[in-house]
């Protein structure tokens, strides 16, 4: 059937910000989908409130809305746009949820538009777990018996028939938030509130737990013509009860027999029909009871989704392309496959190698929570790996994690434990089960043992006991004595050089140059779609100790650039975005650009964005032998964080032709000494710090720095173990837990500017001119990690002669270090209009998305021509100072996904994504980006405040605007006490410690609508941290700083009188005609 | 059904050093599993590759690959083991197979024995560590090969290779004498199902007034026969080169040509009583049964490059526009030119447009390339067991 034509516009809706459970595949498949409807000479109109994503780049869609994905915001995207058409499925939950709420609204019918890809009877289906229920049922599937509940009595009513251990499951929710395992009648009653909270219609299924079966996910396609294939089948290693988002998977399935395996896929189609999804790819998740292969549907997902990228990543297969091209009515035989060219997209793939995917978790940063995995997803990012073998797959991917495992080398996780302390280590899942069940088997358990005890399946517990046994006997065996063949099959099971050199008791170096004289190399094989039956044209690239090579390199000129493997908190998105943009940008200017990354979930591992792909560890190992295959010009290593930062260092001194700022100068940067050094020289001011190795030094070194300081260990990712110290007796808590976390590394002290503004700025250069790309004034104020801060760009606060100043601060330092490329500085202004250089990192920030969307300029790409040789006189690049609209960014956070945790923010960073809101004003940008995060900003009611004495001076103004605005107070005595002397009326709670009623309850019966709780110390920390617990459980805004209180209160106006909700495309913002016409920036927020 | 290959004197192979040699002088170096074959009892066939990445049992005891030695693209065999089930024949036809991995520990809950157990009890050998992605490379490109195979001490892979050499090709070679069965026989047993297996079968009494199909067995996969059994026929398998009078004697109401190995054009005696029975009886054709109708249809056959062979083929019905994901298995193909002007083209490869179905109306005879009895891979096809049964009740009416 050819595409259709009686749609001319498509309006596409996004993911939103990166959170647990919807990460940036979301972009992934955005990307591909707008691409796709682009070619076919479709409108499409965008919206996606993350400003870090690819799809949101002006040139991308035709309209971009970075607005909030909420029913309000995209009705009047709708009302402005008319669309003729939506397609909900490429938006994860977020974009399904969306559209339901617009078709119950009956905008669709209103405006004239209707739902592609997936009809809403569909979606219901799917998504209502009884309506699904109802529907396999139909067509003969089993589903796992359940109840549905909406209080606590029905779930009471439902264990008694059901009986324990229960799944609970709460209805529309992203990444089983609130759901969980019940073992007991107490636990029913604790969690089955929580679950209930979480679900937006109030509905949790209550189901008989299937924990032990094997867990097995299809990824299926159909079209118009009911054509439908299967592109993938996964299985889990984890077995069920571990969310699939959280389990280790692996791709195709490894256990099934051919009959069993069909008996999935005639199931997988039935549901795709029986559901009604009439276009594109869904997923259809099934557990098999592996003592009889019994089957039951465990839930069906009509949209793309993790597992559709991973099934992507994995096949070759462009699952949400195809999607795209199926959704406006093309059929999957008129289709092309990219990779093959000559056979269409209508058929099966057939793999020739094994993908692993493990789950990457950042407990570190959340050290009260609950690190058991169950139906709630925790982890915050993936790797995916590709050998030959199960064993080289799972090994690469292990060493994939940046979590310097480079194999079965945590013998230090059960160095402690008795032997059978092991076994039952290894029977809970939790993030370091695969490691522990390699301990296990060390310890001489049997297969057997291990499947009793984790229910992991035989074949896998087995494929890891040949690795532990050949680990056991190669010990006390020396390199030299392993000849070629020997070392060939080592390394054919997926044995990293490092790995080897730590069981001979080797160097890592040795154990290369052993190899390399042995001539013992790695092979590079095409990730195909067909197991080689046909020619592969897109050279997707994976390494494998094997014999034969496919697609030989070139001898254009080549770019290879090194990407931001795993998300986790501090490495998110933006990296990969400015990776993604330096392809791009060396790909048009006629370079061969080539992209290393292990990341499923990203645009960078799209075999499209690069000329060639290898999806590979960015280890020194696997980096060096891409390096000497493709002999590139140039290496980038300054995009991909501190991933590839890591391994700059040995990468360099191997030779590897790293371009851009060097890595002398990076260093400079991260080193105190030589960069405090360079402060001097230039005649900078940076904050007084000491460094201590030792419990007393510390103590002593605090003296010298003074109160408060910020203490934090030498080597940090996002701020971790980071702490703000206002007394010597936390310097000597700190210094208790603290050296734990490294202890051969010293501890280091900041004086910490209170109060201070922190302000960040992005620049470019090219060695000879720096531009600033832009000044981002934070919201919260110095001491909440950069990454955590909401902030502002144009500056709302700032003189401009400060401002003025650190641009001239930016431009010598970016000189003095001879930056070519991205510099990102971070200052810090006091009170009295002081400023100092906090940090300086010569390389793409988090922030460079951000400034991108901000000013229109994409940064990214300016720098990745800098760093090929271009000048920016050559590019005609200019600074752009963006009038008539304020763009804020808020960061997002995981607290939900952990409860128990608490959300004050602090020196270390805790989130996973973020948000843009742009408007004519602060206030209506801010309470966009409040609402893009998830936060719903109330109207009316009481708001709850309790603020330190050093935040009091502006107390009165902000409680009279929040009065203004019709919304009562409540305060705990002191703030209360204040309040009132100042006039101010105000209703008195007692704080948690003073005895019930207090505040805690308030929050439990819903009376409180916000919360800005400003605790100082830690004493008033612990204090408080029930209100934060609560508030968090409950969804109920809460700020913990004053400025971001002032600042929420200026939003609360906006939304008041609803003017928030005007929206505009970012093209029009960015056009020069336009912004002269928008009113001048009339913000009075923050002063 | 009978094997030439010696039962007896099997030796169980412990990874000795093998290889596997074509006659265009690759060698391949691995090592063996299984059965171990020396170098005076090599194994010999035509090397062919499958890309399906379930159901190994199943295709190595399909009898349509007598003759041939099997190189399987995914990369880990042995897995879920065999058991008594997922069996297309009594045996194993393949005459030796080639694998990256191979395991000895099966995991699954139906699995009676391992894969090395089972090749070794049915004396068939196999090569792993071998990169069998390279194999593939080389068939794609260079055309099929014929190829040895031989394990342990005293093998010479020069020896092989020129071993290879003198096995001519699969052009012209007739395994179908070798592979069906000598005596007519009745089958009354139901496809497998999860919770019976293979054991469902129905009574005479069930059967007797069940319209009839005669199957003329050259190499059949037991599937098709349960499959025929679960639309509603009763059937009666007959030997290839039962003569069309005695086909007829046994009062069809339908006549089935099945799957088989080798050159379809070796087939004149099987050709010659379908040719006779066209337009008297309907008729159904799968894989060889397909060339050899296609042959009865006037039409001729020729050598594919490299063969189809797999679970994932997209295949057109021209006459719904839907495609359909096939089990493939053939290294021959029928020509579109030179057919009879009663016949159509009803099915094409989407891959390579190859022929993949045939249909005559007027002759109420049809016939598919591929295999929609799968067994392994995908069922979408099994709508033509409904199709054929249709056309027999509509005819025998």
């Amino acid at each position: 059937m050819p595409k259709r034509t009686d749609i001319k516009s498509i309006l596409l809706i996004g993911s939103g910000p990166i959170v647990i459970g919807q990460a940036c595949e979301f972009d992934y498949s955005g990307t591909q989908a707008i691409k796709a409807l682009k070619q076919e000479g479709y409108k499409v109109i965008l919206v996606n409130s993350n400003p870090a994503t690819i799809m949101t780049d002006p040139e991308f869609a035709d309209r971009t809305y970075i607005e909030p994905i909420t029913a309000d915001f995209v009705e009047e995207i709708i009302r402005i746009e008319r669309p003729d058409a939506v397609l909900p499925t490429m938006g994860g939950q977020t974009a399904l949820n969306t559209a339901l709420e617009l078709e119950e609204r009956g905008v669709f019918k209103r405006y004239g538009c209707q739902l592609i890809g997936a009809n809403v009877q569909a979606i219901k289906t799917a998504e209502d777990r009884d309506l699904f229920r109802k529907a396999m049922d139909e067509i003969g599937l089993e589903s796992a018996r359940s109840v549905l509940a909406t209080s606590i009595k029905d779930a009471e009513a439902a264990a008694n028939t059901l009986g324990y251990p229960l799944v609970l499951r709460p209805s529309r929710t992203l990444g089983g938030t609130g759901g969980g395992i019940v073992k007991s009648p107490d636990e029913l009653h604790r969690k089955v509130g929580i679950a209930l909270a979480a679900s937006p219609n109030h509905e949790v299924l209550i189901e008989e737990s299937l924990l032990g079966w094997k867990e097995i996910e299809l990824e299926v396609m159909r079209d118009l013509k009911d054509n439908v294939v299967i592109v993938c089948g996964i299985e889990n290693f984890d077995p069920m009860g571990v969310h699939t988002g959280d389990s280790i998977t692996v791709a195709p399935i490894q256990t099934l027999t051919d009959k069993e395996y069909q008996l999935l896929r005639d199931a997988a189609i039935r549901v795709m029909r029986r559901i009604g999804v009439d276009t594109g790819g869904s997923n259809v998740q099934f557990s098999l009871n592996p003592k009889d292969g019994r089957i039951i549907v465990i839930e069906m997902n009509p949209r793309v989704s993790r597992s559709s990228a991973l099934a992507s990543k994995a096949t070759g297969f462009p699952i949400a392309k195809i999607a795209a091209k199926l959704a406006v009515g093309y059929t999957l035989d008129e289709i092309s496959n990219d990779i093959t060219k000559e056979t269409p997209a209508c058929f099966e793939p057939s793999i020739d190698y094994v993908v692993v995917k493990i789950p990457r978790f950042n407990f570190e940063k959340f050290p009260t929570a609950d690190t058991t995995l169950g139906t709630q997803m925790k982890s915050v990012g993936e790797v995916l790996s590709f050998g030959r073998t199960f064993q080289e797959a799972l090994q690469k991917a292990m060493c994939s994690m940046e979590m310097d495992t480079y194999g079965f080398d945590r013998a230090k996780l059960t160095k402690d434990m008795g032997r059978q302390e092991i076994l039952d280590a290894a029977g809970v899942s939790g993030p370091h089960r695969l490691w522990i069940v390699g301990e296990a088997l060390r310890a001489k358990f049997s297969v057997r043992d291990l499947f009793q005890t984790t229910a992991i399946d035989p074949w896998f517990l087995g494929q890891i006991e040949e690795i532990i046994q050949r680990e056991e006997s190669l010990k006390g065996t020396s390199l030299e004595s392993l000849d070629r063949e020997a070392l060939h099959e080592l390394k054919s099971l997926g044995f990293t050089d490092r790995r080897l050199g730590q069981i001979l008791d080797v160097k890592e170096s040795t154990v290369r140059d052993h190899r390399k004289k042995l001539k013992v190399a790695s092979s590079f094989k095409s990730v195909d779609t067909c197991a080689a039956e046909f020619v592969a044209h897109t050279p997707y690239l994976y390494s494998s100790y094997d014999q034969g090579e496919d697609a030989p390199p070139t001898n254009r000129r080549k770019v290879m650039i090194l990407g931001a493997g795993p998300n986790r908190i501090g490495q998110g998105i933006e990296f990969d975005y400015c990776c993604v943009h330096a392809a791009m940008a060396l790909r048009e200017d006629g370079y061969e650009t080539i992209m290393v990354n292990c990341n499923p979930e990203t645009v960078s591992t799209d075999y499209d964005t690069s000329n060639r792909l290898y999806f590979e560890p960015l280890t020194v190992e696997s980096v060096l032998s891409i390096v000497e295959r493709e002999k590139p010009y140039g290496v980038i290593v300054q995009f991909g964080g501190q991933t590839p930062l890591r391994i700059a260092n040995e990468l360099a001194a191997h030779g590897v032709p790293i371009i851009g700022t060097s890595v002398d100068s990076i260093d400079i940067a991260e080193d105190r000494e030589r960069f405090s050094a360079l402060i001097n020289k230039l005649g900078l001011r940076q904050p007084q710090y000491a460094t201590a190795r030792s419990a007393e030094e510390a103590l002593e070194a605090a003296r010298y720095v003074g109160f408060p300081l910020m203490i934090r260990p030498s080597f940090v990712l996002g701020g971790r173990a980071m702490r703000i110290i206002y007394t010597e007796d936390e310097v000597k808590a700190y210094m208790q837990e603290g050296v734990e976390v490294s202890h051969d590394r010293p501890v280091l002290l900041d004086r910490f500017l209170d109060s201070a503004i922190e302000v960040d700025v992005d620049a470019v250069s090219d060695g000879k001119n720096v531009l600033i790309a832009g000044v981002m004034e934070h919201i919260e104020p110095a001491g909440i990690h950069s990454g955590d801060s909401s902030c502002c760009l144009p500056p709302q606060t700032l003189l401009q002669t400060v401002v003025d100043e650190m641009k001239r601060q930016a431009k010598i330092l970016a000189k003095e270090l001879n930056v070519i490329g991205l510099m990102n500085i971070q200052f810090a202004v006091t009170e009295a209009g002081e400023i100092y250089v906090l940090e300086v990192n010569p390389r793409a920030s988090r922030t460079v998305p951000f400034v991108s969307k901000a000013t229109g300029v994409p940064w990214a790409k300016v720098a990745s021509r800098v760093m090929a040789g271009k000048t920016l006189d050559d590019l005609g690049v200019k600074e752009v100072e963006p009038v008539g609209y304020v763009s804020v960014k808020a960061s997002v956070f995981p607290f939900s996904k952990f409860s128990g945790v608490d959300t004050i923010l602090g020196p270390e960073m805790k989130s996973t994504g973020e948000v843009m809101g742009i408007h004519t004003n602060f206030g209506g940008a801010f309470a966009k980006s409040q609402f893009a995060s998830n936060t719903t900003l109330p109207s009316t009611g009481k708001v709850f405040l309790s603020i330190r004495d050093r935040d009091k001076g502006p107390l009165p103004g902000m409680v009279k605007r929040l009065s203004g605005l019709g919304f009562s107070i409540v305060a705990t005595k002191g703030s209360a006490q204040f309040l009132k002397e100042h006039g101010l009326e105000v209703e008195v709670v007692n704080k948690v410690r003073e005895g019930s009623p207090h505040i805690v309850d308030m929050l439990g019966r819903g009376e409180i609508v916000m919360v800005i709780n400003t605790p100082e110390g830690w004493q008033p920390v612990m204090d408080s941290k029930s209100i934060r617990i609560v508030a968090n459980e409950m969804r109920i805004p809460t700020y913990t700083t004053i400025a971001a209180g002032r600042a929420v209160s200026e939003a609360l106006g906006m939304v008041k009188d609803r003017s928030y909700l005007s929206v505009r495309a970012l093209q029009d913002y960015l056009c020069p005609g336009v912004q002269e016409n928008l009113p001048p920036a009339a913000s009075a927020a923050m002063r | 059904m009978k094997n030439e290959r010696p039962q007896t004197g099997a030796t169980e192979a412990r990874g000795e050093v093998g290889y596997l040699a074509f006659a265009d002088g690759a060698i391949f170096k691995g090592k063996c599993f299984g059965a171990l074959r020396g170098a005076s009892n090599p194994v010999t066939g035509e090397a062919v590759f499958n890309t399906s990445m379930y159901g190994y049992q199943e295709i190595l005891t399909d009898p349509s690959y007598a003759g041939q030695v099997m190189c399987f693209t995914y990369p880990h065999i042995g897995n879920v083991g065999c058991n008594e089930e997922d069996v297309e024949s009594s045996q194993i036809f393949t005459e030796g197979l080639v694998v990256r991995a191979a395991h000895k520990t099966p995991s699954n809950f139906r699995a009676t024995v391992s894969l090395q157990s089972y090749l070794a009890r049915n004396n068939v050998m196999g090569l792993e560590g071998i990169d069998t992605r390279v194999i593939v490379s080389h068939l794609r490109d260079h055309g099929a090969q014929m190829s040895v195979m031989a394990g342990g001490a005293d093998v010479k892979p020069d020896e092989l290779v020129d071993r290879a050499k003198t096995l001519g090709s699969m052009e012209g070679k007739d395994f179908v004498k070798h592979v069906a069965c000598k005596e007519t026989y009745t089958w009354d047993h139901l496809s497998w199902s999860l919770a019976h297996g293979n054991s469902r079968k129905l009574s005479q009494e069930q059967l007797v007034s069940r319209p009839h199909v005669v199957a003329v067995d050259c190499g059949v996969k037991t599937n098709i026969l349960r499959l025929l059994v679960d639309v509603g026929f009763r059937v009666t398998v007959v030997p290839a080169g039962t003569s069309a009078d005695d086909i007829m004697a046994l009062r069809p109401d339908g006549v089935f040509l099945s799957n088989g190995p080798g050159d379809p054009a070796t087939l004149g005696y099987v050709v010659k009583p379908a040719r006779e029975l066209l337009g008297r009886v309907p008729m159904f054709g799968i894989c060889l049964g397909h060339q050899i109708l296609g042959q009865a249809f006037g039409g001729t056959t020729y050598k594919l490059k490299f063969g189809h062979r797999g679970g994932n083929h997209p295949v057109r019905d021209e006459t719904t526009g839907k495609v359909e994901i096939t089990v493939q298995n053939h290294g021959f193909a029928v020509k579109k030119e030179g057919l009879s002007d009663k016949v159509k083209v009803s099915h094409i490869n989407l891959n390579d447009n190859t022929v993949e179905g045939l249909e005559s109306k007027a002759l109420k005879a049809f016939s598919v390339q591929y295999h929609p009895e799968a067994s392994p891979g995908p069922h979408d096809s099994r709508y033509l067991f409904k199709r054929f049964f249709d056309l027999v009740v509509g005819a025998g009416a």
